[in-house]
């Protein structure tokens, strides 16, 4: 892990620009009247981005991983508590508030970085840990337990014998691309980009490159589209250059609804320039004036930081008007997403824009075409447009040398679940699901066994033990019946139900149908409501239900297939695929719950029993009277008991009982 | 916190800002009606109409398609429970069942007196920290069950001390 600064490619297209725009830029930087000697010029923009990036700080420099899972962790009262041991002992540091680095199960993490040393990073800092890590560190007296490791960093003196971050296991099989700055950076601070060679990119793309030329290297790169469907991006581009229209549109899709992802939060938080720069370069390539980024409102922070981004950008000189004298214009517009997923699909996300209820549009005609306002308009997810400056400032062949024939680059994936490492990884496409699960991640905890991964949310599938060699590549995952989706991984351990995985899914999906064509509407619905069926209990079934549960059980495969080949939108056609795949790999499960009406895992309620053990219950009567049903009899201070017939199998008594007395089978 | 009485100026002065306004606004006026007065009232939605030149079905057919927005009041105290795949499998179903019955409301509701409401919302995106629920935009992570008394006290004393400093 280092901070990566790039001053080669920040001169150099320095050097590219016009001496208007390069004034203009210098005086945005300085926040002076820049010198008009060159050497002097280089010098003062050397040392300003050096202080942003806090190449050789004076003082020690203190960051705290403040992104949405930070501060979920306790990372505001890490900060007051740091603020206010500065200001008791009386001592200067500065105090960064960053991104994720991406190990959010070790949060609040915070770094420290004395003058002339390497930084260090600390996990698991609470506001009550900090005055004694404070004490020690500024004491040159590491302590180990809470150390997480020390970066590389060129200049600064290493720790003797304290092992590197880049050596974390987490951290070591990883590739940062995209995320490359998150967690390293103040990610407010434009110069910080800057520093590390940010809008080189932009700057080579509108002074050295055509429209056409920039398409051309997307394409070549073999990008493509990391939100779900993975279509080559470079092709996508050039569809809408090649139609002639008087206004085009880019659009940024951030309306991550995946339940289970949140690489797009985390990219925007931790480092919202190298999205507008992409977006910047993507809007150049099409020939786009305006630009929306569609974000969901349940990301305050994110917004918060990219609207304060695009502002410094605009200040800068980076976007708006004639952008660095170079008559190409872009106004980059944030619209909030107002909570439905089928907003994630491109047209459906067209329709919210324009202020209609969210439903998607029959294609053709494509975005690319007749998009936004009957406009040509391409639709890029957060990650894939992420990855544009890094193929522009160093060639398409750079970025096409990793990954696997038809997969190149990287793939951010948002690790949760049942697994010890939790976060954001970001690995070579090829790498196996395995590697990233078990290595990466720990595998699963507390000495549970692991059953699946689930990968790409509710139009995805899940990933038995059987098949986690195989490779994260879009066609690959597809062989088993996943795919790549826009990077959720969930782990499950024995003690997750796949056919109540599935009912997750399914009653997710049918909750957000919107309702425009039938198979989706109806067909999620009967779907969500045989698997209801199946984990429902004998003793709450009435009339022909026990026959109508056999029925919709002849019906679900063949229901799933109509509903993937008769639904408009991506949402319909992929819905289906949660109930499919842990058919395919768990059918063992479903015909435990359908024939013997039992949930191996433990968690269909309905399907469990529950009795007292009459050795552990001592009679404190606490059951009997949280029992909705009145099935639990029993005298005080006596052995209770659960009449079968009554019990809804709620679970209230075993909440209850506070001497672990009532046995749930 | 929210009133829950309209006050027609704030309404006048969020149209104001935007003049000449066409459909591709009508979402972020919702949503800030919404920000500023907690739901949006009838009232609220028969004046918006007016000003984009637009029927109360149509703004009424948007609002009701998303999940965000409300038409009744929410509670001094706004609970919302994720239910995400990563905070489904660690166990979310059953913390919002003791926040039901400790709160003796379903999802959607208020309580009687005002004090908290209860909404389930869709992956909040803080998987790593899974089970989350975020009380007034403020996270918990890791909850479970038993943790749930312990949540609700935390922002009821905080009421009580505003209620003596007032």
């Amino acid at each position: 892990m280092e901070n990566r600064i790039n001053r080669t490619l920040f001169h150099e297209s320095m050097d590219l620009l016009t001496a208007p725009a390069r004034h203009r830029l210098a005086a945005a930087v300085l926040q002076t009247e820049p010198p008009d000697d060159r050497p002097a010029l280089t010098g003062a923009l050397d040392h300003r981005l050096d202080d942003a990036a806090r190449v050789r700080p004076a003082h020690p420099v203190i960051c705290v991983g403040a992104g949405t899972c930070g501060l979920g962790a306790g990372a505001a009262a890490t900060l007051r508590a740091i603020r206010q041991y500065l200001a008791d002992h009386r001592l200067t540091a500065d105090i960064i508030e960053t991104g994720c680095i991406g190990l959010c199960s070790d949060e609040p993490l915070v770094d420290i970085q004395l003058p002339g040393r390497a930084r260090l990073s600390f996990r698991h800092i609470t506001g009550d840990k900090v005055p004694a890590l404070l004490d020690r560190v500024l004491d040159d007296d590491i302590p180990a337990e809470d150390l997480l490791g020390q970066h590389r960093q060129d200049g600064l003196a290493p720790w003797p014998g304290l092992p590197h971050l880049a050596e974390h296991p987490f951290f070591a099989p990883q590739t940062r691309w995209v995320l490359a700055n998150c967690g390293l950076q103040d990610p407010v601070d434009i110069n910080a980009y800057l520093a590390t060679g940010g809008y080189g990119a932009l700057i080579q793309a509108i002074y050295r490159h055509t429209p056409a030329d920039i398409c051309d290297q997307v394409e070549r790169s073999g990008l493509r589209g990391r939100g779900g469907g993975g279509f080559p991006t470079g092709r996508k581009w050039r569809f809408a250059l090649n139609t002639a229209a008087e206004s085009k549109y880019m659009v940024c899709n951030a309306d991550e609804g995946d339940p289970g992802a949140f690489m797009d939060r985390a990219v925007i938080e931790g480092d919202p320039h190298r999205l507008l720069e992409g977006l910047a370069i993507a809007a150049y390539a099409i020939g786009a004036n305006r630009a929306y980024v569609y974000i969901r409102a349940e990301y305050p922070l994110a917004i918060r930081r990219l609207k304060k981004a695009i502002a410094d950008a605009r200040e800068y000189g980076l976007l708006g008007e004639n952008i660095l004298d170079s008559g190409f214009h872009l106004d980059i517009l944030i619209k909030q997403g107002a909570g439905a997923f089928v907003c994630g699909e491109e047209t459906a996300l067209l329709n919210s824009i324009e202020g209609k209820r969210g439903m998607p549009r029959p294609r053709p005609p494509y975005p690319a075409v007749k998009g936004l306002f009957g406009k040509p308009t391409v639709i890029n997810n957060v990650e894939t447009l992420a990855n544009v400056p890094h193929i522009i400032a160093n060639g398409a062949d750079s970025f096409a040398a990793v990954g696997t024939a038809d997969s190149k680059g990287t793939k951010v994936f948002a690790l949760s679940g049942k697994v010890s490492r939790t976060g954001l990884v970001e690995i070579k496409m090829g790498t196996s699901i395995r590697e990233i699960v078990m290595a990466i991640g720990g595998g699963v905890p507390d000495g549970h066994d692991f059953k699946a991964v689930q990968i790409g949310g509710p139009s995805g599938g899940c990933i038995p033990e059987s098949h986690l060699d195989i490779p994260v590549d879009y066609e690959s995952l597809k062989t088993v019946g996943a795919m790549m989706g826009s990077g959720g991984l969930v782990v499950m351990d024995d003690k997750t139900c796949m056919v109540d995985v599935a009912k997750f899914f399914m009653d997710f999906i049918q909750r957000e149908s919107c309702g425009k064509c039938i198979p989706c509407r109806e067909g999620t619905r009967c779907m969500l409501e045989i698997l209801q069926a199946i984990t429902r209990s004998r003793r709450n079934e009435q009339g022909t239900a026990a026959l109508e549960r056999f029925r919709g059980i002849v019906y679900l495969q063949r229901l799933a297939e109509v509903i993937q080949d008769t639904s408009l939108c991506g949402l319909g056609q992929s819905a289906p695929n949660p109930v499919l795949s842990t058919l395919r790999w768990f059918r063992d499960e479903y015909e435990a719950h359908i024939y013997d009406r039992r949930c191996p895992a433990g968690v269909c309620t309905e399907l469990l029993t529950f009795s007292i053990d009459a050795e552990k219950c001592i009679g404190c009567t606490a059951c009997r009277r949280k029992c909705p049903a009145e099935a639990i009899m029993g005298n005080p201070k006596t052995p209770h008991y659960i009449i079968p017939d009554k019990c809804i199998g709620c679970g209230a008594c075993a909440e209850a009982c506070k001497f672990d007395a009532v046995d749930v089978a | 916190m929210s009133e829950t009485c309209i006050a027609p100026d704030s309404l006048r002065s969020i149209l104001d800002r935007y003049p000449g306004a066409e459909r591709d606004k009508l979402i972020p006026i919702l949503q800030e009606v919404q920000e500023s007065m907690g739901f949006l009232s009838r009232e609220a939605i028969v004046e918006i109409g007016r000003h984009l030149n637009l029927p109360v079905s149509k703004i009424f057919g948007v609002a009701t398609f998303y999940n965000q927005f409300r038409f009744q009041p929410v509670g001094r105290h706004h609970i919302a429970v994720c239910r995400g795949t990563a905070c489904h499998v660690k166990g979310s179903a059953a913390v919002l069942q003791a926040l039901k019955r400790a709160l003796r409301i379903e999802e959607g509701q208020t309580t009687r007196d005002g004090e908290f409401s209860l909404e389930v919302v869709a992956c909040i995106g803080a998987c790593g920290l899974a089970p989350v629920i975020s009380v007034n935009g403020e996270f918990h992570a890791g909850v479970t069950p038993d943790d749930v008394p312990r949540i609700l006290n935390l922002y009821r004393d905080r009421d009580n001390h505003h209620g003596k400093q007032d």
